[in-house]
C-alpha cells in the first residue's frame, strides 16, 4: 500500500512530460506512519464513496463530439467508465443512480491566483506576487498554495474542478503556476501538474510595482538578458542539474535553472499581455527564444488575429466582465467569439482581482461570452476540453470520456443561464458538492 | 412645504411649456410584454407616450393608438421602466475629500463630467436614473446627486431638482466599517470612534436647527450660514435622505440606532450581512439598495457577502433595491445582480422591483419614475427577451420620450461590447482600493 502511494505520488509531482521534479525529496519521506494512516483511512473512505455511479440526464456535453441528449455517464471508482445514449447504455445493478438536466465535464479554470491570494485580502494571505525583484520565475506555486483557502471551496461549489493557479501577474516573471484539482484531503492528491507554466507579465502594470523596470521597453530588455544568461547557463550546465548524477558543478542557479527548462520547451511561458504592443513583445521574445507561449489577459488580441494566428499561440483570455480600466480599457465581450471564428485555440479564465471580486468565477464569464457569439459548446469547451489541451491535461480531464476522471458537474437546467444552478459535482468519482447553488 | 413649492414651481413651468407650445406626436410601443411593476405584467401590451410622459399602458385591446402616432412594432419584446441605479459612481467625479472623515457640505455634482462616456455605458445597460455617490472611504464624504441620464452638455440638464444652488438634489453618503479608519487624526482608528465622530456632528445640528427655528424667519436672529451644518439640517428634518454604506451585521446595527438617534431617513447600501439581521432590519421598517458580487471577500467584512441577501430580505418584508456601485460592477451588467437574486430564491416580482420601483422609492422619486403608470416619466428599455436569461439583451433605452441608446446602430452598440477607444477617459472612481465604494 505504501508503494502504490509513492507511486501515484510521483505520477502527480513530477508530471508526465517529465518536466520539473521540483518537489523536495524530503516531501516524500515526510512522516511515513501518518501518511500511512491517511490511505489507510482513505481505502476505506474510497470503497464507500466511490461506489459505482450512474449519471442520467436530458443533455450530457461531453466536449468530445455532439451532445448526448438523454444520456448516461458510469463512473467506475475514480475514472469514467462510460458514456452514451440512455439506450445503449444499460446501467449495471448497485450503481447509485443521479439525474440531472444538463452535465458537463468538471470545469477547469485556465488561469487563476486563488489559493495564492485568499478571500481576506489582507498582506497574511496573498502570496501571489513577490515584490522584491521583478524577476523570480524560480518561486515554486506549490510552496505557498493554501489548500484550505476557502475561496476554492467556492470555486468548486460552482462547478470548477481543476483550475490553473499559483503567481499572479505584475512581475516580468512572478513565480510559477500549477495545475490542481479543487477537492482533496493533502497537496499530494490534488497536484495534476506541479509546474504548469511560468507567469511573465508586460506592460506598464509592471512599472506599477517595481520601480525597476519604468518603461516597457526597459522590461523586455531586461526579459531578454536575462533569457540570455539562462541561454549560457544552459550551455553549460543543461538545465536540471536536480537529476544530473555526474554533477561536477555545485553551483546550482534556481532562477536560470527555470528560465533554461522555458528555453528547452519543458515548461511554457505564460504572458500575461493585454495591450496590443505588449501581445507583440511577447510574440517577439517567443521568436527570439523559441519558447513555448500562451499570451494570457490578450484584451486587445482582437487586433492582432493576424500575427496571433502566424504564431501558432493559444490564448488565455481575459474573464469576459473584467473592468474596462487600466491594461484591459479596451477590452471588448466579443473577443471569445473572434477569436472563435479565427480558429485560434483559446480558453477563458478567471484571472486575478485586487479587490471585488475577490475571485471572478469561469462559468459567469463563459456564459458571457456565449451570450455575445460563441455558442454553449463553444462557450463550454473554453472552460473545458479547450483549457485542458492548453494546460497539456487533456489526456486526463476536460471531456466526458471513458478513462477520464469522473470530474463532473451537474446542473438543473442551461448552465449558462443566470437561473440555473450548479446542483452536484463530483471529483475523481467522488460526490463532492451536493446541494443546489 | 419647502420640499412642496420647490417641486410645484418647475412643474408649472412644464405645464405651462406644454400649454405655450405644440404638443410633439404620441409614440405607440405595441406588442411587447410589458412589466409595469405597479401592476401585473401585460401580454400584447401598449404604451404611448407623449411630451416625456406615459399617456397610457394597458391591453392591445383596451388602449387605442392615435392616429397621430409614431408606432413601434416591439412584438416578441420585454418592457420594463428605465432601470434605476441606487448607487454608483458614474460621471468621473471624485468625491470625499481627504482632508476630513466628514464632508456634509461637498456636493459630487460639483466634480461630474456631464459628458463621461460612462454614463453611455449606463444606458447601454437600460440604466435612465442614477444616485451618484462620492467614496465610501468617509464616515460622511458628501452630498450624493440623482442624475436622469438625458444627452447634456452641463450639469444642470440631468438633475430632479430645480434649483442647483439650493435644492436638494441628491441624498448624504455615509459609510462605517473599515473603510473609513485609518491612522491618521481626523479619522477614526476604531468603529466606537467613529460613532462618537457622528453623534457629535449631529448633535452640533440639532442645536444649529434649533437657532433656526428660534429665529422664526427673522434674519436677524439666524445662525451665520454653516454649508455643513445647513446640509445636515436638511438631513434632520427628513428632506435629505442618506445613503449608508455598511456591511457586517453589527455596523448594520450601528446605522439604525444613529437613525433612531437623531431621527433620519436612511437606506442601507450593501448590507452584506443583512441576512444575518433581516428581521432588526425589517423592524426598523428601513429600505436596503444591496449589491451582488459573483463572489465574497475582498476585504474581512465582506467574506459573507451572498447571493441569498435579496431573497432573506425580501422574506422578512424589506424593500430591497440592487445597485452596480460602479466601477465595483459594471451598468451594462445590471440586469444581472437581480437575476442572482432570482438564483437565490427572490420572486421575479420583486426581483424587477429591485431594479425600478424600489429604487425610486429609495431615492424618493417614486412620484415621477420607477413603474409604468400614467403621468410617470417616459422612461422606458426595450429587451430582447426574458429580463433574467443570460441571452438577453437591452436593445433600446428610452428616457422621457427619447430613445437614448439603440442596440442596432453601431455606434451605440459598442458602449455595450467594449472595444477599442470605445470608453475615453478614466471611467473608475479614483478610489477603487478604498473599499466597496
Amino acid at each position: 500500500m505504501k508503494m502504490k502511494f509513492v507511486v501515484q505520488l510521483k505520477k502527480n509531482i513530477f508530471s508526465k512530460k517529465d518536466k520539473l521534479s521540483f518537489q523536495p525529496k524530503r516531501k516524500i519521506l515526510f512522516s511515513t506512519a501518518a501518511k500511512t494512516a491517511i490511505i489507510f483511512f482513505f481505502t476505506g473512505f474510497i470503497s464507500l464513496h466511490h461506489a459505482q455511479t450512474a449519471i442520467k440526464a436530458d443533455t450530457v456535453f461531453t466536449m468530445t463530439g455532439k451532445k448526448i441528449v438523454n444520456g448516461v455517464v458510469l463512473i467506475k471508482g475514480k475514472k469514467i467508465e462510460a458514456v452514451g445514449s440512455a439506450g445503449e447504455i444499460q446501467i449495471p445493478e448497485g450503481y447509485t443512480i443521479h439525474q440531472a438536466k444538463v452535465v458537463t465535464p468538471g470545469l477547469i479554470d485556465a488561469h487563476t491566483v486563488v489559493g495564492l491570494s485568499g478571500i481576506y485580502n489582507y498582506s497574511h494571505d496573498q502570496d501571489q506576487l513577490e515584490k522584491s525583484d521583478p524577476i523570480q520565475p524560480e518561486l515554486r506555486a506549490f510552496d505557498a498554495y493554501n489548500m484550505r483557502e476557502k475561496l476554492i471551496d467556492y470555486l468548486l461549489s460552482l462547478g470548477v474542478t481543476t483550475m490553473n493557479t499559483g503567481h499572479g501577474p505584475g512581475a516580468l516573471a512572478s513565480g510559477q503556476t500549477m495545475v490542481v484539482k479543487t477537492y482533496g484531503e493533502t497537496l499530494h492528491d490534488v497536484i495534476l501538474d506541479s509546474v504548469a507554466m511560468v507567469a511573465f507579465t508586460l506592460g506598464n502594470e509592471v512599472s506599477y510595482y517595481f520601480k525597476k523596470p519604468g518603461t516597457r521597453a526597459k522590461g523586455v530588455a531586461m526579459l531578454r538578458q536575462e533569457l540570455l544568461k539562462a541561454r549560457d547557463y544552459l550551455r553549460k550546465n543543461g538545465s536540471n542539474k536536480e537529476n544530473d548524477k555526474d554533477d561536477k558543478n555545485p553551483s546550482r542557479d534556481l532562477k536560470l535553472e527555470t528560465l533554461a527548462n522555458i528555453l528547452e520547451g519543458k515548461v511554457p511561458a505564460l504572458f500575461t499581455v493585454n495591450e496590443a504592443p505588449d501581445i507583440m513583445s511577447a510574440i517577439r521574445l517567443q521568436q527570439e527564444f523559441g519558447f513555448k507561449l500562451i499570451l494570457d489577459g490578450a484584451a486587445e488580441s482582437y487586433l492582432l488575429i493576424d500575427e496571433i494566428k502566424k504564431a501558432g499561440v493559444p490564448v488565455i483570455l481575459h474573464p469576459s466582465m473584467v473592468r474596462n480600466y487600466g491594461e484591459t480599457k479596451n477590452v471588448s465581450v466579443e473577443t471569445a467569439s473572434v477569436l472563435n471564428k479565427e480558429g485560434i485555440l483559446f480558453a477563458i479564465q478567471s484571472g486575478y482581482e485586487g479587490y471585488v471580486p475577490k475571485t471572478r468565477i469561469i462559468l459567469f464569464e463563459a456564459a458571457i461570452a456565449n451570450a455575445n457569439g460563441l455558442s454553449i459548446e463553444e462557450a463550454l469547451a473554453s472552460i473545458t476540453i479547450n483549457a485542458a489541451k492548453i494546460l497539456d491535461v487533456d489526456d486526463r480531464i476536460g471531456s466526458i470520456e471513458a478513462g477520464k476522471d469522473a470530474d463532473l458537474v451537474l446542473f438543473d437546467g442551461n448552465p449558462f443561464e443566470y437561473t440555473t444552478h450548479v446542483c452536484k459535482v463530483f471529483v475523481n468519482g467522488q460526490l463532492v458538492k451536493n446541494e443546489c447553488f | 412645504m419647502i420640499l412642496k413649492r420647490k417641486i410645484l414651481l418647475p412643474l408649472s413651468i412644464l405645464f405651462l411649456a406644454a400649454q405655450l407650445f405644440p404638443q410633439t406626436n404620441p409614440i405607440a410601443v405595441k406588442g411587447a410584454l410589458i412589466y409595469p411593476i405597479s401592476g401585473e405584467p401585460i401580454n400584447n401590451g401598449v404604451l404611448i407616450v407623449q411630451d416625456k410622459k406615459i399617456v397610457s399602458v394597458g391591453k392591445a385591446d383596451e388602449i387605442e393608438i392615435p392616429n397621430s402616432a409614431e408606432v413601434i412594432d416591439a412584438s416578441g419584446k420585454v418592457i420594463l421602466p428605465g432601470l434605476i441605479d441606487t448607487h454608483s459612481h458614474i460621471g468621473e467625479g471624485s468625491g470625499g475629500d481627504a482632508s476630513s472623515p466628514t464632508n456634509p457640505e461637498v456636493r459630487i455634482l460639483d466634480a461630474i463630467d456631464p459628458m463621461s462616456d460612462s454614463f453611455k455605458k449606463a444606458l447601454a445597460g437600460g440604466i435612465t436614473t442614477v444616485n451618484v455617490m462620492p467614496g465610501s472611504g468617509h464616515l460622511m464624504s458628501g452630498q450624493t446627486v440623482y442624475l436622469k441620464l438625458r444627452k447634456a452638455k452641463i450639469i444642470n440638464e440631468m438633475l430632479f431638482c430645480g434649483d442647483i444652488q439650493n435644492g436638494i438634489c441628491g441624498g448624504m453618503k455615509m459609510a462605517n466599517g473599515t473603510n473609513s479608519i485609518r491612522n491618521n487624526p481626523p479619522f477614526p482608528g476604531t468603529r466606537a470612534k467613529s460613532v462618537a465622530i457622528i453623534r457629535q456632528l449631529f448633535i452640533k445640528a440639532q442645536e444649529y436647527k434649533k437657532k433656526i427655528e428660534e429665529a422664526a424667519g427673522d434674519e436677524s436672529k439666524m445662525p451665520k450660514r454653516d454649508l455643513e451644518m445647513e446640509a445636515l439640517v436638511q438631513v434632520l428634518n427628513g428632506e435629505r435622505i442618506v445613503h449608508h454604506h455598511t456591511h457586517r451585521a453589527d455596523d448594520i446595527m450601528t446605522v439604525l440606532r444613529l437613525a433612531d438617534e437623531f431621527g433620519f431617513k436612511v437606506v442601507l447600501h450593501h448590507v452584506t450581512e443583512g441576512w444575518k439581521v433581516a428581521d432588526e432590519i425589517a423592524k426598523a421598517g428601513v429600505p436596503c439598495s444591496i449589491i451582488m458580487i459573483d463572489s465574497p471577500g475582498g476585504k474581512y467584512e465582506a467574506i459573507n457577502l451572498a447571493y441569498k441577501t435579496g431573497s432573506v430580505l425580501e422574506k422578512a418584508g424589506i424593500d430591497v433595491a440592487y445597485h452596480t456601485d460602479d466601477g465595483i460592477t459594471d451598468s451594462r451588467f445590471f440586469i444581472r445582480s437581480a437575476a442572482f437574486g432570482v438564483r437565490a430564491g427572490m420572486s421575479r416580482e420583486k426581483a424587477l422591483e429591485a431594479i425600478t420601483l424600489a429604487g425610486a422609492r429609495m431615492l424618493g422619486l417614486d412620484d415621477r419614475i420607477g413603474s409604468l403608470e400614467k403621468g410617470k416619466d417616459a422612461d422606458f428599455i426595450i429587451l430582447s427577451g426574458d429580463p433574467f436569461s443570460d441571452y438577453t439583451k437591452v436593445e433600446q433605452t428610452w428616457i422621457e420620450g427619447e430613445k437614448v441608446f439603440d442596440r442596432s446602430n453601431p455606434e451605440d452598440k459598442k458602449f455595450a461590447t467594449g472595444g477599442y477607444e470605445v470608453f475615453r477617459g478614466d471611467l473608475q472612481h479614483a478610489d477603487i482600493c478604498g473599499g466597496l465604494e
